[in-house]
């Protein structure tokens, strides 16, 4: 049956393949413990080193070793010497270090949900902002404000869940659009996230318009993406809630990689997609929801952070997820360090930062990058 | 059809089924009825249309039909990524609406069509891909589900069989049509299936590699005893390497047997509207077919 071919000679020496390749080995090829600890290992060092530096900087630099000695008192609970006056101890521990977790935290989150909703929707510039969840999750968020009456924005536990209610409505649309299509296509996508946004924020400048000035002030302040210093108390219950998130959302890490290869394609590897997209969905819409009710609009993480740690590591999501989590924290720490120096002692919101960052970026790829988009 | 031919053809069905009757079924589909579930397409018949067949145990079937004739639904259904409205089918004499996705990923490897990727995995990841329905879940591991040793082996093995191993640090998005197309067979390999779909295998691909994939599909029938259902339009290339053909039309079947049963030239007028030659393949003795030749000006 089989017709002589000198092709099929080429193809394998015999019946057991493996030998003709022995000579091969995918040494690096493959993702291996060794090389998820050895990235993951220096990425969290520049993560240190980068924080050192952010808390360096600001209005009234502090010193390194004034950092250091600090943090060694506090540990080791020692008795406060004079080395250091109250005022830069109070600085560093009171406004700047919490403000440091704050963005390492946002970040972080913000970086996953973009890589989980690119491998969702098979679409390499799919973002929470660029899709209109941030803004869905900043309106829920405002509605809150309007009926809770809360008085500052941390202070009420019930905004971040807000928040994703908000975020999770805009998914739902994104979710439906995409499932009327067999893939949506790029530019369709974008376009609903242009239109989400467009009918979002009408609905918040609303509420931004009928609230007294100075919380409208605040209000505005926020949705352009701001970090405020948080109590730790505050970090403490944002710690646990996107962390919640986060790790069930790391826990499909190797069901985003059978997805991102599209979705009958996952199907015939066993994966129940259906039930695979509702689980990242919530997850993602839980993280934003629980980030921009904290931190308002910052946008572009999600997108530039892995799609630039994609192109140096690879695609495997079981690195790419993590490592992008530990840059987009980097990234939006130093950007928020930037936002509160720049122009001391006044502070730019660090939305603004990211999005001068991040959109021209964004540009480059639709304008240039087209190969990459299909 | 000719009266004649319809004997014939009967005959050698019979016959055909007598020296099989002793071969395990694959696959066992009874009066299969699909359409798409959506508000439009109630109004248009069946895109399957109570198909009934066997898959053998270790046989190349080849699937082939005109455009929209259903060839693509057939495999989708067989490999349970969509579900028939009516009839059933038996995978290796299980229900197949009783297995899980996975359960039957264990055992069906399916090629798609259409395999553009947009991410850049390299090869390797990807075929190592096919071993995800071998692991089991990993709730508590998070989410990293390691390879082993033996996962690595097969895949290895799955991309020299596929002639992609020199690929395999490469990006699926770098790859030539030919090579990717390589690489999603070597993927669905890797899943070490008992069957394999394979979906316009040989549609990129060039002259060699259409032959390598055909003769390649022989072998591991041959050495592994794998099943294969091949959907194709390339009439000549399943006419070679496929031991058995299901003609469709119209989500009907209008032949199923020996190539030189199906590919007969008034049978595939009808089906396909046009002139068609059959004759001899020089070598094999198979049936071959050549589209009409143009006429030169002056003839009617």
């Amino acid at each position: 049956m089989v017709q002589p071919s000198s092709y099929i000679d080429t193809l394998s020496d015999g019946p057991s393949g493996v030998a003709a390749n022995d000579g091969t080995t995918l040494h690096g090829a493959i993702l291996t413990r060794s090389r998820l600890a050895m990235t993951l290992g220096i990425l969290g060092l520049t993560v240190i080193a980068v924080g050192l530096m952010c808390l360096h900087f600001g209005a009234q630099p502090i010193a390194y070793g004034e950092i250091l000695r600090v943090f060694v008192d506090t540990i080791s609970d020692k008795a406060i010497d004079d080395e250091v006056s109250d005022l830069t101890r109070t600085i560093l521990l009171q406004v700047r270090l919490p403000r440091l977790l704050l963005g390492f935290l946002v970040g972080c989150s913000l970086a996953s949900v973009g890589v989980a909703l690119q491998a969702l929707l098979r679409n390499p510039l799919a973002d929470p902002y660029v899709l209109g969840v941030s803004s869905g999750a900043a309106l829920g968020a405002a509605v809150g404000v309007l009926i809770g009456a809360g008085t500052t924005f941390l202070a009420e536990t019930a905004l971040p869940a807000c928040g994703f209610a908000g975020g999770l409505s805009a998914l739902v649309i994104i979710y439906r659009m995409a499932k009327s299509y067999e893939r949506l296509p790029i530019h369709s996508l974008l376009l609903a996230g242009v239109i989400l946004n467009a009918i979002f924020s009408a609905m918040i400048m609303f509420i931004t318009s009928i609230l007294e000035p100075n919380r409208s002030y605040g209000m505005m302040a926020w949705l352009m993406g701001t970090l405020t210093a948080p109590t730790y108390g505050g970090l403490v219950s944002l710690v646990i809630y996107l962390s919640i998130g986060l790790f069930l959302l790391f826990s499909q890490m190797r069901v985003m990689n059978v997805l991102a290869l599209g979705e009958e394609p996952a199907r015939s590897l066993g994966v129940d997609t259906e039930q695979a997209k509702r689980i990242i969905f919530v997850l993602t819409a839980l993280v934003t929801g629980a980030v921009v009710s904290v931190s308002g609009m910052i946008g572009f993480i999600g997108m530039v952070v892995p799609h630039a740690v994609r192109l140096v590591i690879g695609a495997d999501h079981r690195l790419l997820l993590p490592a992008s989590a530990l840059v987009g924290g980097t990234f939006l720490m130093g950007a928020d360090t930037v936002a509160r120096t720049l122009i001391s002692p006044t502070e730019i919101p660090v939305g603004i930062i990211t999005a001068l960052a991040g959109g021209p970026f964004f540009v480059y790829l639709l304008l240039w990058r087209k190969d990459r988009l299909a | 059809m000719s009266g004649t031919s319809d004997n014939r053809t009967n005959d050698a069905i019979d016959s055909g089924m007598t020296t099989m009757v002793q071969r395990h079924c694959a696959y066992d589909v009874q009066s299969l009825r699909f359409r798409y579930q959506s508000k439009e397409s109630h109004t248009t018949g069946w895109i399957l249309d109570d198909i009934s067949f066997q898959v053998y145990e270790g046989e190349v079937l080849g699937v082939v039909g005109p455009n929209g004739s259903g060839k693509t639904s057939l495999l989708k259904v067989l490999a349970r990524l969509m579900t028939p409205q009516q009839g059933h089918i038996d995978l290796f004499g299980q229900d197949i609406a009783s297995l899980t996705q996975r359960e039957v990923a264990c055992v069906v490897g399916v090629v798609p069509q259409d395999s553009q990727q947009l991410f850049p995995f390299t090869v390797v990841e990807t075929v190592l891909m096919g071993r995800f329905p071998h692991r089991p879940r990993d709730r508590w591991a998070g989410g990293f589900g390691w390879e082993n040793r033996e996962d690595v082996a097969i895949a290895k093995q799955a991309m020299v069989t596929m002639d992609v191993a020199h690929l395999a640090q490469r990006a699926v998005t770098d790859l030539s049509g030919g090579e990717r197309q390589r690489t999603m067979i070597a993927r669905a390999l890797a899943q070490t299936p008992k069957v394999l779909l394979l979906d316009e295998p040989t549609a990129f691909l060039d002259l060699q590699h259409q032959v390598g994939i055909g003769s390649v599909l022989c072998r591991l029938k041959d050495e592994r005893g794998l099943t294969v259902v091949f959907v194709s339009h390339d009439l000549n290339l399943v006419s070679q390497y496929c031991d058995r053909l299901i003609l469709l039309d119209e989500g009907r079947v209008i032949r199923l047997g020996y190539p030189e049963e199906v590919i007969e030239s008034d049978v595939l007028e009808t089906v396909y509207r046009c002139r068609v030659l059959v004759d001899r393949h020089p070598e094999s003795g198979l049936p071959r077919i050549t589209l009409p030749g143009r006429r030169l000006s002056g003839e009617t």
